[in-house]
């Protein structure tokens, strides 16, 4: 198919399929369609419209942060998002949120970044630090358990920095960066791991609606090869891919529309109303989203906070015994596990 | 399994059977002992879920029967020696088999037969059923339960296949020894090549089939047609020759490995159809009573009981379905229980109405089966919604695939009707682009297919064909 479509390219000239008036100058990604770089952009960012508009993201006058870690998706995101913001009059009080965990050195670059991106786009940036939100840095944090546990305080304290830097400046929603390729994997770790709860809940484009701050993720049905070309984005590494973000891209290369037939999948599975939405409580201390009494977060202050920094890390196995039999497998995927640690979790 | 021997698992299970236990015979499987081999399997999951198998790793004890274990038989289940992981085997297909109603006495099961391990296993254990209700209705007094029969079906693919002509008639005559050496009872063999659904003639058939297949691009998409293709195939044989149940030897990799690629092809709809036990969506019920064992298990037992195989007849996969494989076998490596918790995800999602044996009340003699199978079956729903079904594929379609399949007023002839009334994924994978080469490919469809799209559904709800009668009427050339 593909080759039939670049002969007629070639004895066209190879011209846009989409304006036939300019020169092809890439193939899409998403579509393998060879197209001109205006009709790239004019694409790309019309369909993150219809996303917005069908899934009636935004209500005029809503203030809403971005979700800002200094990475090429929130960088698109902030300029796709103000720029649609002019062009079709959503009325929204946008801004810049990042959250600042205070290790010496480490966002440094990326902070830089986002720093550009204010004054590029006009947009108002907000740094919340781990001092203001937990009363810790993470250097402090190390400082006291040691490097060897941080990652449990790194990825509970990271899940939920956001939501709550955006309820510190009273926030409407929250918008994120995550990618079509990001859910697509999400989803696929949900099956392997057995998590019917979050499997039913990670393909959802707005979450947490009955909790404080809503997120929204406007990128929900764009490829990451094509945030990747577009003109803002950044260059930023890809630290470690897991087996199962390896496994999409190799499906990619074959077959682009992998990566929508599997959010497609993840949107159509039957699963039940009674698992779909688990008793989800709040947290007695914070009121972030929490099935126990107290959030992991809380849990681990407490711990810190009276000098007990190994409280609360480790395996909860034995609090909620049986109910976590299948997702005691989370465990053992560390390999499988792509990005940061907490970043996937939603 | 091997004589002497003492093992603490089997006498403390006599005392619990009572009754039973002065029939202890050298072969587990046989005669009495199938329900002592039941409770050996569940003793076996208590222990397992307790904990206990850990006490015996070190010594590499089999933890039923405190034996030495073999270095090489390592089930999911721990370490056994290779009697005990026989029967535990043996013991999921049973449980599998009599917990969904799948084999009633009078039932005629079509055993689908590959040559691959997978099915060599589920031929072997039916057969072993079958033996021993055999010599039951010998020994009882009143014969009153009759003993259900068995065929087994080969689908020849050589059409495709391109293997050696000196090969294939090796192929067929090993098969019909292992088929032969499985008496008794005597079970009918049948060879069908895949092409006899095309035409009666098989040089036309076997043209039909190639042309086919050429005017699919997408290799996955050819690879799945013909997975469509052997499921009629095979349907065809089970209800020519009069059976009323098809097994299949699917087991949990294999079906593992279907979760992730249905849903990497966008079908996570249909998906939960066709990975529950029994899938009656078909003219004959199919059921997959080897759905709990692992690749390796089947593999296993093939190489200690020397079950022949015939690995060279089954041709690799590639693209799509080649990529999930591999990633599987990946996961798997790295997590020997990763099948199985793919397979429980997928568990989760709600099955079909037609995931289950249908109940027909003209049998009294089913009514025992029926009864013990019917409280581990679905919820039975008031209403029985009725399901489309893409023709190509048989997957039920989603609410939302149909909606744009009602505005189908402006086809203009059955070819562009029938494509528009297979799912999505199909239409991508299978179905070729433009009018001229969907029609030509239209032509070429087996008849069954056809039917299937006219019908507008496997058997029920017929209202998209009352939506769009116009269409139908105005272009109805295939009538037989
Ligand atoms: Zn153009
Ligand atoms: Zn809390
Ligand atoms: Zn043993
Ligand atoms: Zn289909």
């Amino acid at each position: 198919m593909d080759d039939t479509e670049a002969k007629t390219n070639k004895a066209g000239g190879r011209q846009c399929s989409i304006c036939n008036q300019r020169r092809a100058a890439l193939k899409r990604p998403k579509t393998l369609q060879q197209i001109c770089k205006e009709c790239f952009y004019a694409v790309f960012e019309e369909e993150i419209h219809q996303v917005i508009v069908d899934n009636h993201l935004f209500k005029p006058g809503e203030r809403i942060a971005i979700g800002a870690s200094g990475g090429k998706d929130s960088t698109v995101l902030a300029y796709v998002l103000s720029e649609l913001n002019r062009r079709h009059n959503y009325g929204l009080n946008l801004f810049l949120l990042s959250v600042d965990e205070g290790i010496t050195g480490y966002r440094d670059d990326s902070l830089e970044t986002v720093k550009r991106n204010e004054v590029q786009y006009g947009l108002p940036l907000k740094v919340v630090s781990y001092k203001d939100l937990y009363g810790w840095t993470m250097d402090e944090i190390v400082k006291m358990i040691g490097l060897k546990n941080n990652c449990t305080f790194c990825g509970v304290f990271r899940r939920q920095a956001l939501d709550r830097g955006a309820a510190l400046l009273k926030t409407d929603k929250l918008a994120t960066g995550h990618n079509a390729d990001d859910i697509a994997e999400t989803i696929l770790l949900n099956i392997l791991r057995g998590d019917i709860a979050r499997l039913s809940r990670c393909t959802s484009i707005t979450t947490g609606e009955d909790g404080p701050i809503p997120r929204c993720k406007p990128f929900k049905y764009t490829y990451e090869k094509e945030i990747v070309i577009y003109p803002c984005s950044i260059y930023s590494p890809n630290a470690y891919r897991g087996f199962a973000r390896e496994f999409i891209k190799d499906l990619e290369r074959i077959r682009p529309r992998a990566i929508l037939d599997i959010i497609k999948s993840g949107e159509n599975f039957r699963i039940s109303t009674s698992t779909k939405m688990p008793e989800q409580g709040t947290c007695e201390r914070c009121g972030y989203i929490s099935s126990q009494k107290w959030c992991k977060a809380c849990v681990l202050l407490e711990g810190l906070n009276r000098g007990l920094p190994k409280l609360g890390i480790g395996r909860t196995r034995g609090l909620n015994n049986g109910q976590n039999k299948d997702m005691d497998q989370t465990n053992g995927m560390k390999n499988i596990h792509s990005k940061e640690c907490g970043t996937l979790d939603f | 399994m091997d004589a002497g021997g003492t093992c603490d698992a089997r006498e403390s299970e006599g005392k619990e059977l009572q009754g039973s236990s002065s029939n202890k015979t050298s072969r587990p499987y046989m005669f009495g002992a199938l329900r002592a081999n039941w409770m050996r399997w569940r003793k076996l999951q208590n222990i397992e879920q307790r904990g206990r198998i850990k006490v015996n790793v070190n010594g590499r004890l089999c933890p039923v029967e405190l034996r030495l274990v073999d270095e090489a038989i390592t089930g999911d289940d721990g370490r056994l020696c290779s009697g005990c992981f026989r029967s535990s085997l043996f013991g999921k297909f049973k449980l599998a088999v009599t917990s969904h109603g799948m084999i009633s006495p009078t039932d005629n099961v079509l055993v689908a037969f590959s040559g691959g391990p997978s099915s060599r296993v589920a031929l072997q254990f039916v057969h072993e059923m079958q033996h021993k209700a055999q010599k039951n209705f010998i020994a009882s007094r009143d014969k009153s339960l009759p003993v259900f029969g068995v065929g087994v079906a080969f689908i020849d693919e050589s059409a495709i296949n391109c293997v050696p002509s000196h090969e294939f008639e090796k192929a067929i005559q090993d098969i019909q020894l292992i088929v032969s050496n499985l008496a008794p009872p005597a079970k009918e063999l049948h060879i069908s090549p895949i092409e006899s659904i095309f035409s009666l003639d098989s040089t036309d058939g076997r043209n039909k089939l190639k042309e086919l297949l050429l005017s699919i691009t997408d290799v996955t998409g050819k690879e799945d047609l013909l997975q469509h293709l052997l499921m009629i195939s095979l349907q065809k044989i089970a209800f020519d020759k009069g059976y009323n149940k098809l097994v299949l030897g699917s087991c949990t990799s294999r079906i593992a490995s279907h979760v992730i690629s249905a849903t990497v092809k966008g079908q996570g709809y249909s998906l939960p159809a066709d990975i529950q036990y029994v899938d009656a969506r078909w003219e004959i019920p199919v059921v997959l009573p080897l759905r709990d064992c692992l690749a390796q298990e089947l593999n296993m037992l093939c190489s200690l009981d020397s079950l022949k195989t015939l690995e060279v007849l089954n041709g690799p996969c590639s693209g799509i379905n080649g990529l999930v494989s591999s990633f599987v076998a990946l996961l798997q490596k790295e997590n020997p229980s990763r099948d199985r918790t793919i397979v429980r995800t997928a568990e989760k999602l709600t099955p079909f109405h037609f995931n289950r044996i249908p109940e027909t009340d003209d049998h009294n003699d089913h009514l025992s089966s029926l009864r013990r199978h019917k409280k581990f079956n679905l919820k039975s729903n008031e209403s029985i919604p009725s399901e489309f079904f893409c023709p190509i594929c048989s997957s039920p379609l989603n609410k939302s695939d149909l909606q744009s399949l009602s505005n189908l007023e402006s086809c203009q002839n059955s070819a562009e009707f029938f494509g528009a009334s297979c799912c999505p994924s199909c239409q991508f994978q299978i179905l070729p682009k433009g009018d001229s080469s969907m029609e030509h490919f239209h032509s070429l469809l087996p008849q069954p297919i056809i039917a299937r799209a006219k019908d507008g559904s496997c058997g029920t709800g017929s209202w998209l064909r009352e939506q769009i009668k116009d269409c139908l009427l105005s272009d109805d050339e295939d009538g037989t």
